[in-house]
């Protein structure tokens, strides 16, 4: 099993996700071609004369509009991947997801909650505080025994992320001043309508210090691969270490759904198809699945706003097109192997 | 090296009872006894992957108050059934090794990768560097978590049935590398299921019964009917090899 040199598959992984970038912020009912980007972009970071060919609509369609949203895309994808792949080591199993284990609906629940309540500064700490509590409420329900098979904590993980939804639909609902409709779905099925610079920057953080974080344990992870036994002879404090990863994740996904809403898939199926071709020592799967992720997310999110245009299409409905046939191949597979 | 009292139990059930045992340095020491003596719980605990009472005294420090990590670049440990995570390859797996040496937010040095080859190269896998560990036959990847140990560069060196799944040839060439690593002064305890296994090739026995030592010692006082037939519920006759001079037994039901 050759591989490519790490240095080469993140080159390519990040000049496709630089291109893909710069091609879906033309995309839209407003022409913008790749240097109007370009010109607009290194205008206002100062680097170039303002390019006299771009009216100050279209200037303020791709600063502050379609880059943010853009970005905002590509950052929410970097994390939900990550979290996704650092999640299937830590709990020993390839099913596993922000999303499908829960903790994007206990995230969601907690945003609409201090949403509805009018505290929208405690979002983040609202969105983190629901996705830890979905995450220990999954694994408790599942039994956290090696015994415990990938498909029981995937339907304890089903069991707490629709209880979730349904408490997020409620509030919603409850406190509903007529169009609450894209609300609940916005939440349910994630949405980056509207992303800001604000929103950039809160996604930046997370995945700038938490991603890090967890490209700093690739070590440990790789050697909880092994299993706890030879991780521990190995000298990991696999408990501790363990649980540290799973906050660190569930901090992640909190920030993030309270960006975008629980955008599901994109931590499953983007972790497994970049596994296939650089394995999986932790430090190189993480990077290039955050670059892989970022694309993907890119991508999704502008065939969402692009197909039905004007109308939106919520972002998740995009990700599970794509990802529901990866979880199904999963499942196929796993099936061969008990048979 | 000295295991001193080491007991363990689960939900009131004694497994390991007492282990108070000197292991000779720079020796192969047998672990035997039945199914279910608390072999591999023993080395387990030795390894301080699990905590009872006792101490593993190493050269007047006891290895089980020792950080992890500096307990783990004394003394590894190969499981029964070493586990073959999708996507490693085996050069990936024994560099594994490396990991309580140097920082663990730092990547692998080329020292540690170089450490890590040499191991393969001892444990006599390095044509199966690029292969996928899932696609191992269990010897093989018996023969992997073997390497993986030495790129831990231990002092004492615990293995778990290293021989089970092997066929006789592979059984040999495995304890030939364990008794080059005892001829550098590495302390081997190696849990074994086959006594004439043991019988040729330890230095030294354990034989446990019940979580408890049934007899310790050199392997013509250890492998000796008198102290096997009440442990294992067998008759047995011991042979000498017409040319090792060690002993061979043979059982019968009685």
């Amino acid at each position: 099993m050759r591989r490519p040199p790490t240095p080469l598959a993140l080159g390519v992984g990040l000049v496709a996700l630089l291109v893909s970038l710069v091609v879906a912020i033309t995309v839209g009912p407003a022409g913008i071609a790749p240097a109007d980007v370009w010109a607009t972009v290194a205008h206002h970071l100062g680097v170039a004369a303002p390019g006299g060919d771009l009216s100050p609509l279209l200037d303020g369609i791709v600063w502050e509009l379609r880059l943010p949203r853009v970005l905002a895309a590509a950052l929410v994808g970097a994390g939900l991947a990550v979290a996704g792949a650092v999640m299937q080591t830590v709990v020993r199993n390839p099913l596993a997801d922000p999303y499908l284990l829960g903790l994007s609906g206990g995230a969601s629940l907690g945003a609409v909650a201090v949403l509805v309540l009018g505290v929208a500064v405690l979002l983040p700490v609202a969105a983190f505080a629901g996705a830890l509590a979905a995450l220990v409420a999954t694994l408790a329900l599942a039994g956290s025994s090696a015994a415990t098979s990938p498909a029981r904590t995937v339907l304890a993980g089903l069991a707490i992320g629709q209880l979730a939804a349904a408490g997020t639909s409620f509030v919603i609902f409850w406190s509903a001043t007529g169009d609450s409709y894209r609300d609940i779905l916005a939440w349910l099925m994630g949405s980056l309508a509207g992303a800001g610079w604000s929103d950039v920057a809160i996604a930046a953080v997370a995945v700038g210090v938490l991603g890090t974080g967890l490209l700093a344990a690739g070590r440990s992870l790789d050697a909880l691969a092994l299993g706890d036994t030879a991780a521990a002879a190995l000298g990991i404090a696999v408990a501790r270490v363990r649980w540290a990863l799973l906050v660190t994740v569930a901090l992640l996904t909190g920030a993030l759904v309270a960006v975008s809403g629980s955008i599901g898939f994109v931590g499953l199926a983007v972790p497994h198809a970049v596994r296939l071709v650089v394995g999986t020592a932790h430090r190189r799967l993480l990077a290039l699945t955050a670059v892989v992720g970022a694309t993907f997310l890119v991508w999704a999110d502008t065939a969402a706003r692009a197909l039905f245009e004007p109308r939106e299409l919520p972002v998740g409905i995009v990700t599970a097109l794509v990802g529901a046939p990866v979880l199904a191949a999963l499942l196929w597979r796993r099936r061969r192997l008990e048979a | 090296m000295h295991l001193d009292a080491l007991s363990w139990s689960v939900d009131g059930r004694v497994i390991v009872d007492g282990v108070d045992v000197t292991p000779p340095t720079g020796a192969l020491t047998g672990l035997l006894g039945p199914n279910g003596a608390g072999k591999s719980s023993l080395l387990r605990l030795v390894a301080g992957v699990l905590h009872g009472a006792g101490a593993v005294h190493l050269d007047g420090t006891d290895l089980l108050t020792l950080r992890r990590r500096d307990r783990a670049r004394l003394l590894a440990l190969v499981e029964q059934d070493g586990a073959a995570p999708e996507g490693l390859t085996v050069a990936e797996t024994v560099l594994l090794g490396r990991t309580p040496h140097g920082s663990p937010l730092a990547g692998m040095s080329t020292a540690d990768r170089e450490r890590a080859a040499q191991a393969l190269t001892t444990a006599g896998v390095s044509a199966l560097r690029d292969r996928a560990l899932t696609t191992l036959s269990g010897g093989e990847r018996q023969r992997v978590h073997l390497a993986r140990a030495l790129a831990q560069d231990p002092r004492v060196l615990l293995l778990d049935e290293p021989t089970n799944h092997l066929d006789v040839r592979a059984q040999l060439d495995t304890l030939a590398v364990v008794r080059d690593l005892t001829a550098d002064g590495v302390t081997v305890i190696a849990a074994l299921h086959d006594l004439n296994l043991a019988a040729a090739s330890c230095d030294h026995v354990v034989l446990l019964h019940h979580g408890r030592v049934a007899a310790a010692g050199p392997v013509a006082q250890v492998l000796h009917p008198d102290v096997l037939e009440p442990v294992y519920g067998v008759r047995c006759t011991v042979l000498e090899h017409p040319g090792t001079g060690r002993p061979v037994l043979v059982f019968d039901r009685g």
